[in-house]
């Protein structure tokens, strides 16, 4: 297979967006997703909970040391920074606040590099700052596919922007064009 | 055929494993079973931070600067922390371990890898708070000596207060929190008496050996940074200084799950990761 993994980051937002694209993923979707949405330090699994009912594939947060298993989408917890290890399980850091942020977007992004390199697909939605655009940015160097939801269809549009600003990306789409475009790139040979 | 990427990749995993190396036998700290993915970003960081091109360089500078290791050290070790933090945790020791804690005479309590001390104190008000503070010894330790020296100091930046009131406030506290300190200028200065049963002292958990007897041992946040090898061999280190019926509180994203001891402990609250060591009958 041409990919092995995808990385999402979002940020404002991101209930609504991350709502469209989960749900339309189907039953064998085979790629791991492992996503970094901004939330505030003390909330609960709400959110993720409310994936998992709405959505086909399996949605949970990703444990400590947990192997990554194809076909799951993972959520960094909140107040810790989520990084991949090269044997593909989960490690968890309360090194300080990266762009604001933790969890970080670039943060996660910079370890899927290494685990995945050019076998990542990272993408950008919604969002107001900047965290993940250096990331992104990353994965295109290492030859991986950088898609970022367009940023007047975003409801908030400085991180799409910021993201497009720093790399030339694959693909600038609406949130209904995200998911079966995954399910294609999770086809490639 | 690998890309260029991935062969650059490969060298720097090798030079960082070498690095490690380097730092284990020239000066004792051994990170070589710490998390790959925490040293690669900390070793990344020192790079950029000092401008170098190749963790080679880094091994260099590491063996012929002898002060170099000083910020080695601080690059690797995260001292992030809180007073009061996960309030919820506090709440769960109030209510399922301290009065199992009121039947002893005298307590021992273990707070391994206690960074710059927040966590300790923020225990020794809970304890005094429930009168426990007095018959207790508090032993915190740390491999970072500069960080340990901020714990002694218990002086902190007074613009986190309000965090920390909140916390406390959350956590059960019983009093007011600005009770527990004086602020001076930007700092506040926590109140001496919080300080007099507690011991600070430089303990590595890879490297050193048990603290005997402990009723209770806290190591939050500290295991997340090491490999499941390792993880392992603390979890022992922590079992063997536990007195039978004595607890473990684990950080809020850690778990015994994974631990080869795993069945020799009771769960006391999965949710807030408090275990108790069994009274073995054999
Ligand atoms: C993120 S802090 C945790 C602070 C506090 N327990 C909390 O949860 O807020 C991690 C601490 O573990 C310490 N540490 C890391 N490896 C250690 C080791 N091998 N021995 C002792 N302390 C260690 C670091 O120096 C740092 O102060």
């Amino acid at each position: 297979m041409k990919y092995s993994a995808v990385v999402i980051g979002v940020s404002a937002g991101g209930m609504n967006a991350l709502g469209k694209i989960l749900p339309a993923l189907p039953e064998n979707f085979v790629l791991p997703l492992i996503i970094v949405q901004h939330v505030s330090p003390q909330s609960d699994n709400y959110m993720i909970r409310h994936f998992d009912s709405i959505s086909k594939i399996k949605v949970k947060e990703a444990d400590e040391k947990e192997e990554i298993i194809p076909g799951v989408a993972y959520f960094a917890p909140p107040n810790y920074h989520l990084l991949i290890e090269e044997n593909r399980t989960f490690s968890l850091s309360t090194e300080g606040r990266v762009n604001y942020s933790r969890p970080s977007v670039d943060v996660l992004f910079e370890s899927a590099i290494y685990a995945y390199c050019s076998g990542l697909v990272g993408i950008i939605l919604t969002g107001a700052n900047n965290d993940g655009s250096k990331g992104l940015k990353m994965i295109k160097d290492c030859g991986g596919l950088a898609i970022v939801q367009e940023p007047s269809s975003a409801e908030v549009s400085a991180m799409p922007e910021a993201a497009i600003k720093l790399s030339k990306v694959d693909y600038i789409l609406k949130l209904e064009e995200i998911g079966p475009l995954l399910v294609k790139l999770s086809k490639e040979k | 055929m690998k890309s260029k990427q991935e062969l650059l990749n490969e060298n720097e995993n090798i030079e960082i494993e070498l690095f490690l190396q380097a730092i284990y036998m020239k000066f004792g700290y051994d990170f070589r079973n710490y998390g790959k993915a925490h040293i690669k970003r900390r070793v990344r960081h020192r790079l950029t931070v000092s401008d170098f091109n190749s963790v080679s360089e880094l091994i260099h500078k590491l063996l012929y600067d002898h002060m170099f290791y000083q910020d080695v050290l601080q690059d690797l070790s995260i001292t992030v922390t809180e007073m009061f933090r996960d309030p919820d945790f506090y709440l769960a020791v109030r209510k399922e371990v301290v009065a199992l804690l009121k039947t002893y005479p005298f307590i021992k309590i273990w707070h391994a890898g206690c960074a710059t001390g927040e966590e300790v104190y923020s225990m020794a008000i809970l304890l005094k708070e429930e009168g426990l503070l007095k018959r207790s010894q508090i032993y915190a330790t740390d491999f970072n000596q500069m960080a340990l020296q901020k714990a002694r100091n218990g002086i902190y930046p007074i613009d986190r207060i309000k965090e920390y009131t909140q916390n406390y406030q959350k956590s059960g506290g019983k009093a007011s929190f600005s009770d527990y300190y004086s602020a001076r200028y930007e700092s506040v200065i926590l109140n001496e008496s919080l300080r007099e049963n507690i011991v600070f002292a430089d303990h590595n958990l890879v490297t050193d050996g048990v603290f005997g007897e402990m009723n209770m041992v806290i190591c939050r946040n500290v295991m997340i940074y090491f490999d499941k090898e390792l993880q392992d061999k603390v979890i022992r280190l922590f079992y063997d200084s536990l007195v039978p019926g004595g607890f473990l509180c684990l950080g809020s994203k850690e778990s015994l799950r994974f631990a080869s001891l795993a069945d020799r402990f009771d769960v006391t609250t999965e949710r807030q990761k408090i275990y108790r060591k069994k009274f073995e009958t054999l």
